[in-house]
């Protein structure tokens, strides 16, 4: 029986820049940063309050996951915001929201209500996007 | 893009300058006036506002966000002491019956045992990655990967 979820990985187009989106913008913590060599890293951060769910930041590099064509495609499509990987909560949606605009995160949907509770849309610095909801209004 | 529709959007605004002025100066001696002075009200206004959007008091914030700084800094290589102060606490029991409190580790604990996983993460960083993204990556073919880090 499957209990719970322990990675996932989202694809990024600069691990750096990702440090610095998921740890210094959306205030993450970092899980595991290990160098693996020849410039090779492997970095997991999580959420302030579920450090139990470590979110892999995959560089997109030609190799044995991808071809240099089909990194060269991956890249092309994370950029131009292809994938939504997942809903992220938050305890008050319009604070977290003034708070990651005033930090340079670009949204593409503010806060609206909605039928299941308040979302906003906002995209990485790579080009994913993501769901920021707040279940219950205050 | 579609502006913010909510009536309170301004007062917003003002508490997050002032929970943002926490996060940029939790190292020094900062006190409840000044921060509520940074959202332009008055302490208990301010107090009231600002637990009813973060969850908790100003207080506890910023001890919790010194706490998370200096769990940070244990995993380096600072002392107990350095970190104290690094972090903004002037007492050193202060600071470690906090620090054991949030953590339920003694700051010397906690930096041991860091210091431990950092060796491991040296020694056998294979043994922090799911085997089989390692393999995908072509780093277990690598059999002398963990001594050319070391």
């Amino acid at each position: 029986m499957i209990s719970k979820m322990s990675h996932v990985s989202i694809y990024v187009l600069d691990q750096n820049s990702a440090y610095d989106f998921y740890v210094n913008k959306l205030g993450f913590k970092v899980h595991t940063d290990a160098p693996m060599g020849e410039g090779k890293r492997w970095l997991t951060v999580c959420p302030p309050e579920q450090p139990e769910l470590e979110i892999t930041l995959m560089p997109i590099e030609a190799g044995m996951m991808f071809t240099e064509e089909s990194a060269q495609q991956m890249r092309e499509l994370v950029k131009n915001g292809t994938f939504g990987f997942g809903v992220f909560e938050c305890h008050d949606i319009y604070a977290t929201y003034e708070e990651l605009k005033s930090k340079g995160v670009e949204f593409s949907k503010p806060p609206k209500e909605e039928f299941y509770g308040i979302e906003a849309l906002f995209k990485d610095d790579s080009g994913n996007w993501f769901s920021l909801g707040q279940k219950n209004s205050k | 893009m579609a502006t913010v529709n909510h009536p309170k959007i301004y007062l917003y605004r003002q508490i997050v300058q002032a929970k943002l002025f926490i996060d940029n100066s939790y190292t020094e001696p900062i006190d409840l006036a000044q921060i509520a002075g940074r959202a332009c009200f008055s302490k208990f206004h301010f107090a009231r506002l600002f637990k009813h959007i973060y969850g908790q008091t100003p207080f506890q914030y910023l001890t919790r966000l010194r706490i998370e700084a200096a769990r940070e800094l244990l995993s380096m290589d600072k002392t107990v002491n350095e970190v104290c102060h690094s972090v903004g606490f002037e007492s050193l029991s202060t600071f470690s019956g906090l620090f054991k409190r949030v953590t339920g580790f003694t700051p010397s604990a906690y930096w041991r045992q860091q210091q431990e996983l950092k060796i491991q993460l040296q020694k056998k960083p294979l043994g922090f990655i799911p085997g089989c993204f390692a393999e995908k990556k072509g780093w277990t073919q690598k059999s002398n990967i963990e001594e050319v880090l070391l």
